[in-house]
């Protein structure tokens, strides 16, 4: 039987870019290019290697995002996925991490898994919260923030590094598994890949497909709120000295006068 | 008063110093009532007590060893069964975040994380975060059910508040839907004997400049000078110079010290999301037009492996 599995990748603003929020202080998506968030590759190559391990497999990509959140999927098919799934709809603007694992979780329930794969943060809420709610709410067993992972016999195994200690972890499928960026660098589309990426399949749900009501997702059905947003105002430019052979001494000083020494 | 959890990060009993800036910013919104999961929740309790927990519950099972995350999150749900709180605090560790997450979506509730302050509000309490690697602080809250907020480290000064802390046992069945993902073998962090990254006053950090492993000791040697902790940047971590532990920035520890001193880091976006809070910024780099001199209060241009050392020595000199 073919080993099913769904990567979620989101579509965030380049992070190298000038990020702003909009006036409804929702992440402002107009002013900043997109593209597939650079820890979702790691999740993708991943996937890519645990089809390659496998007898037969099968990835779909899963996004929930605007309308241009489409490149982030042709990005990921071109490195390889097989199709994808975009989630989309107008009523999902400002839709909060617990209201997008609710369509995640919905999407991924229609399309069929064996394991979902994602990334360990994405860049630009950063919250690294989303593979636990999934495993929560498919009440499938959690197998996050991995730098290591391997799927055999019907089992994921994989190591993750903690704060005190390293685990090894062990879980039967299906699973929700999330990897780190020590996973392993990830492929660049071929040439190939990015043809044959534009023949795959991209379908498109929306709320109604998933049986999700407006009221429960966006600005209005989010579980929580932003009030304000302030840009940081920019650092007060400090002393720069070049070093002619007092740049230790003359640092020294400079700690010494805050106090640090 | 409305009680207020706190779930307790410890090692062995030893109640890690996020948790007791945890219990000082829960007394601003109500009464800390702290949640021990494992062994040794009377030692713990001591500490707790001192830091204002009026309340210990106290839980402890095999299972929270034996399975990641999933049974913490029934005794944690046990504990708010129990209490009925205005709000559940924990550290915005990886753990302490998806044990949150999922107490959400069982008791209907929002959450946030990463918070860097916390105050009360007229509609509960209210978050700062600092968002976009530290470009924006937002004030957030939560709207429905009862505001789940992570913490990150540093974001309070612990105060003594002595209370009660009287230690309760707390009664947790792990639901076999908890058992999903085995430990199968934990290998714990050898310590450096150096403080804790991200609990540190002072983070001295090296990164591709560093050129080599065995260059390191130049940074571990103006840190132990200074009492700090040594953090790297993706690039020295990635070639295998430091352990990915130390890593600071977006995908690694975040931090935000009294003081950070950057030798031969340029300052990317994502090494500054997880520095630029620092109150005082020192950095060493070769090159004039490195990026994070633009963040620092006091910068010098020049060779690290002339100017580390030299200050490492003024600074001995100076301790006496
Ligand atoms: C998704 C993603 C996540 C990332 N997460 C992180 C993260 O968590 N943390 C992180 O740090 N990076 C992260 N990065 C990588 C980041 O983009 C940079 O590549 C990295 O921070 C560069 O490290 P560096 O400053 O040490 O190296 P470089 O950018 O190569 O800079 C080295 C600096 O050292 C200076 N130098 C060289 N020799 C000397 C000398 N003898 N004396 C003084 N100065 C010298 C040079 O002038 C230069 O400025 C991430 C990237 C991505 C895409
Ligand atoms: N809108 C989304 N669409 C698809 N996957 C997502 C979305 N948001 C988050 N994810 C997945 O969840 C992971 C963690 O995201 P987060 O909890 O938002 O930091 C990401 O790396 C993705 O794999």
């Amino acid at each position: 039987m073919s080993l099913r599995i769904v990567v979620c990748v989101k579509y965030v603003p380049d992070a190298t870019g000038d990020r702003h929020f909009a006036e409804d202080l929702t992440v402002d998506r107009d002013d900043v290019d997109g593209l597939l968030s650079e820890l979702d590759e790691y999740a993708v190559e991943q996937a890519l290697q645990i089809k390659e391990a496998a007898d037969d497999a099968e990835i779909t990509v899963l996004t929930v995002g605007p309308e241009d959140a489409n490149d982030a999927l042709r990005k990921a098919l071109s490195m390889g996925a097989d199709k994808a799934v975009h989630v989309e709809d107008d009523d999902l603007h400002g839709t909060d991490a617990l209201g997008t694992s609710l369509v995640l979780a919905k999407a991924i329930e229609k399309t069929g898994y064996d394991l979902v794969v994602c990334g360990m943060a994405s860049t630009d809420g950063t919250m690294g919260v989303l593979p636990a709610l999934l495993a929560e709410r498919l009440n499938v067993p959690q197998v996050t923030q991995l730098s290591e992972v391997s799927v055999a016999g019907g089992k994921v195994t994989g190591r993750r590094d903690g704060d005190t200690a390293s685990e090894q972890l062990e879980a039967a499928l299906p699973a929700v598994v999330s990897v780190t960026d020590q996973s392993g660098e990830a492929r660049y589309p071929s040439f190939k890949g990015i043809m044959a990426a534009k023949k795959k399949p991209v379908e498109s749900l929306d709320l109604e497909d998933l049986e999700i009501e407006a009221d429960e997702v966006g600005l209005e059905g989010a579980w929580t709120k932003v009030d304000d947003a302030t840009e940081r105002p920019a650092r007060t430019a400090g002393t720069i000295v070049k070093d002619e052979g007092e740049g230790g001494k003359q640092l020294a000083e400079f700690l010494a006068g805050q106090k640090f020494i | 008063m409305a009680e207020v959890l706190v779930y307790v990060d410890h090692v062995d009993g030893a109640v890690r110093k996020p948790t007791l800036e945890l219990l000082t910013l829960a007394r601003r919104i109500g009464e800390p009532v702290a949640v021990h999961l494992g062994a040794h929740a009377d030692e713990a309790a001591k500490v707790l007590a001192e830091y204002g927990a009026v309340k210990v519950l106290a839980a402890d099972a095999p299972e929270f060893a034996e399975y990641l995350v999933a049974p913490k999150v029934d005794a944690l749900q046990a504990a708010y069964d129990a209490v009925s709180p205005a709000a559940v605090l924990l550290p915005s560790s990886a753990e302490g975040k998806e044990i949150g997450a999922r107490l959400a979506v069982r008791i209907g509730s929002g959450i946030i994380t990463d918070a860097v302050d916390l105050e009360a509000g007229a509609e509960g309490p209210v978050a700062t975060q600092s968002v976009f690697a530290a470009s924006y602080t937002t004030k957030s809250r939560i709207t429905k059910g009862t505001p789940i907020i992570t913490v990150k480290p540093n974001s309070a000064a612990p105060e003594a508040a002595p209370a009660a802390g009287t230690v309760e046992q707390l009664a947790v069945t792990v639901a076999d839907s908890s058992k999903g993902t085995k430990i199968v073998s934990r290998t714990p962090r050898e310590s450096t004997g150096r403080p804790e990254l991200t609990e540190a006053a002072i983070v001295v950090s090296g990164g591709r400049g560093v050129n080599g492993a065995e260059n390191f000791p130049v940074i571990e040697a103006l840190a132990d000078s200074l009492g700090a902790a040594v953090g790297a940047s993706r690039a020295a971590v990635d070639a295998g110079w430091y352990p990915h532990t130390n890593q600071v920035g977006q995908t690694g520890k975040s931090v935000s010290p009294q003081l950070y001193i950057a030798a031969g880091i340029s300052g990317a976006i994502q090494h500054r999301a997880g520095m630029q809070t620092s109150k005082t910024i020192v950095a060493i780099n070769k090159d004039e037009e490195a990026p994070i001199f633009e963040l620092v209060d006091y910068g010098v241009v020049g060779d690290l492996f002339e100017v580390v050392p030299a200050l490492t020595d003024e600074v001995k000199t100076r301790k006496g």
